[in-house]
């Protein structure tokens, strides 16, 4: 057979003359975006090719800018809270998390345990929700159609406990300045338990997937380098940097509600690539579920709002009987409550890295500045450094392995 | 609680919540990044952003949010601008040469809020269109953008 095509192609060079190559393959530029399948959002980046090869990549950004930093000085603090899940559709409880801790640093009110721990357990089950849909598209864009299904799968029964816990399956709004939005409702520990029992099992389930899977793991091993330093320089956070060895979780170096009181390991591997990152991730839903394992077995009983009456709103049977609680009622839903005037900045570990929320106060019922700090900003800008000189085929399980969401990028 | 710098560009600094504030010398701020990166081991720059303050004066304030993984410690750093400067935009020197990081931080604060860096690479608009008139995160420009307007406003 491959004599005869030898054949072939002599019996063409003989006959026909064909033009000289050039000594250098010809450079192109090629417009990934700003509506490509692969980059999750509305991203555009501007490839420079030599042959198949990327010279240099320029990510353009901003197409679901919506101003939210804006829109923040126009709310009261607590109805602010809202626009915080509308910066990264999968991780909307970690949003609420932060901006409530920030706030509640300038307000200097004590949570209580139970609501921390509601807090802690709600932003794990926020972190298996997005890893769950980084895997499921990830795998999609790279060919494992099965795993799209199984961890939406799972991921529809997570949507369903937000539902319980809040009404709503995405834009949760659950956790407030001053505590929570509601209590947690009755039965949620059968919910959660059911949930998280099956869990570990279905973890199992997508490792035997894609473990072994040839088509996963050639084009994940050795795939998307980039440098610890590198990283660190271009400011990038989260499961890359754990991805290539660097130990540093902020819940475990700057515990906040309460993480301190779990017992939970950060995984860590070394090999800082495509494969390196799903690992950390993988595991990382194992210690998530860990944790909320934890939660569901020592949740401890008491309030779940903070005793702030000039903050939190009164009970409705208080309000029926006492003055204070009537007046407290009005104050905060016709003006929203004041903050002493001052500035915070308060970082979490988020799914995809340092989420930080600086929050300035002049002392009035309105934010004067909220600034964030997303992860998926400062992870894209490590983009460029780590497709230049990898083929364009890789780009796609490259920029998938960084695990950015647009809405975060361009706020 | 972070130890004390000391550095010339240092005018003040302030302790807060916990958190450490510099107020430094706008026209030093590269020497202290570098001396903070090199020296007091601040290996990330964890982001950049400003506030304005009008119609006070100096009008902004241009915050560096500085992390170090080694000391496990945060540090803020805080420029005053003048905003009397008009036509021209202010300008503080950028720190892209210490952190690379700075230059979408700094593109976003020229775009938000017209603060120019000097000596950056590619100051050019980030989030906003190119041709977008105005800068959305002052205190003088309307919600709505210039472009629209209602007839109740």
């Amino acid at each position: 057979m491959k004599h005869s095509f030898e054949d072939h192609t002599s019996t063409i060079q003989a006959t026909q003359e064909i033009p000289a190559t050039p000594a250098a393959p010809r450079r192109m530029t090629l417009n990934m975006g700003p509506q490509h399948p692969s980059t999750h959002g509305v991203l555009r980046i501007v490839l420079e090719l030599e042959g198949e090869t990327i010279i240099s990549a320029a990510p353009d950004i901003g197409f679901l800018h919506t101003g939210i930093e804006k829109e923040f000085e126009q709310k009261n603090w607590q109805q602010a809270v809202t626009l915080t899940d509308r910066v990264d559709y999968l991780a909307n409880l970690s949003n609420n998390l932060v901006y409530a801790l920030a706030v509640e640093k300038l307000l200097q009110i004590e949570i209580p345990a139970r609501a921390q721990w509601t807090r802690v357990m709600m932003t794990e089950f926020s972190r298996l929700n997005s890893h769950l849909v980084w895997l499921g598209t990830h795998a999609l864009d790279i060919g494992a159609m099965t795993m799209f299904f199984y961890c939406f799968r799972e991921r529809e029964d997570i949507l369903r406990i937000f539902e319980m816990f809040s009404g709503q399956r995405m834009m949760t709004s659950y956790i407030r300045i001053g505590g929570l939005a509601l209590e947690p409702p009755r039965g949620w520990q059968q919910a959660v338990g059911k949930f998280i029992k099956a869990f570990p099992s279905k973890v199992d389930e997508y490792e035997e997937l894609l473990n072994a899977n040839p088509i996963w793991t050639r084009r994940t091993k050795g795939v998307g380098f980039i440098s610890l330093e590198d990283m660190l320089d271009l400011g990038v956070t989260g499961p890359m940097l754990r991805g290539a060895g660097l130990n540093w979780d902020i819940r475990k170096s700057e515990p906040y509600s309460s993480y301190d009181k779990f017992d939970f390991k950060v995984p860590v591997e070394t090999s800082n690539d495509v494969w390196s990152r799903y690992r950390v991730r993988i595991q990382e839903m194992r210690e998530s579920a860990k944790i909320i394992t934890q939660a569901l077995e020592g949740m401890p009983e008491g309030a779940w709002q903070a005793d702030a009456p000039h903050v939190v709103l009164p009970e409705r049977e208080k309000m029926k009987t006492q003055m204070e609680a009537l007046i407290y009622h009005f104050k905060i839903v016709t003006e929203g409550f004041r903050v002493p005037a001052g500035e915070a900045y308060q970082c979490i570990e988020a799914p995809r890295g340092e989420i930080g929320y600086y929050v300035v106060s002049d002392g009035t019922s309105k934010p004067y500045r909220v600034h964030m700090r997303t992860p998926s900003f400062g992870n894209l800008q490590g983009l460029p450094k780590m497709l230049e000189g990898i083929l364009i085929a890789d780009s796609i399980a490259a920029l998938g392995s960084m695990d950015f969401v647009l809405g975060d990028t361009d706020r | 609680m972070s130890q004390p710098v000391n550095h010339p560009a240092v005018l003040e600094t302030k302790q807060a919540f916990g958190e450490t504030t510099l107020i430094a010398d706008p026209a030093r701020i590269v020497d202290l990044c570098r001396h903070l990166k090199d020296s007091e081991k601040y290996i990330r720059l964890s982001g950049i952003t400003a506030v304005d303050l009008h119609p006070a004066e100096p009008r902004f304030e241009v915050i560096y949010h500085l992390h170090s993984i080694e000391k496990n410690q945060r540090l803020r750093l805080k420029c005053l601008l003048s905003g009397a400067t008009s036509p021209d935009i202010p300008e503080i020197d950028s720190v892209t040469g210490v952190w690379r990081s700075a230059n979408w931080y700094e593109r976003e604060v020229f775009d938000m809020f017209g603060i120019g860096f000097r000596n950056h690479p590619n100051l050019v608009r980030i989030l906003m269109p190119i041709d977008w008139e105005g800068h959305p995160l002052r205190k003088d420009y309307p919600v709505h953008g210039y472009k629209y307007s209602y007839p109740s406003e």
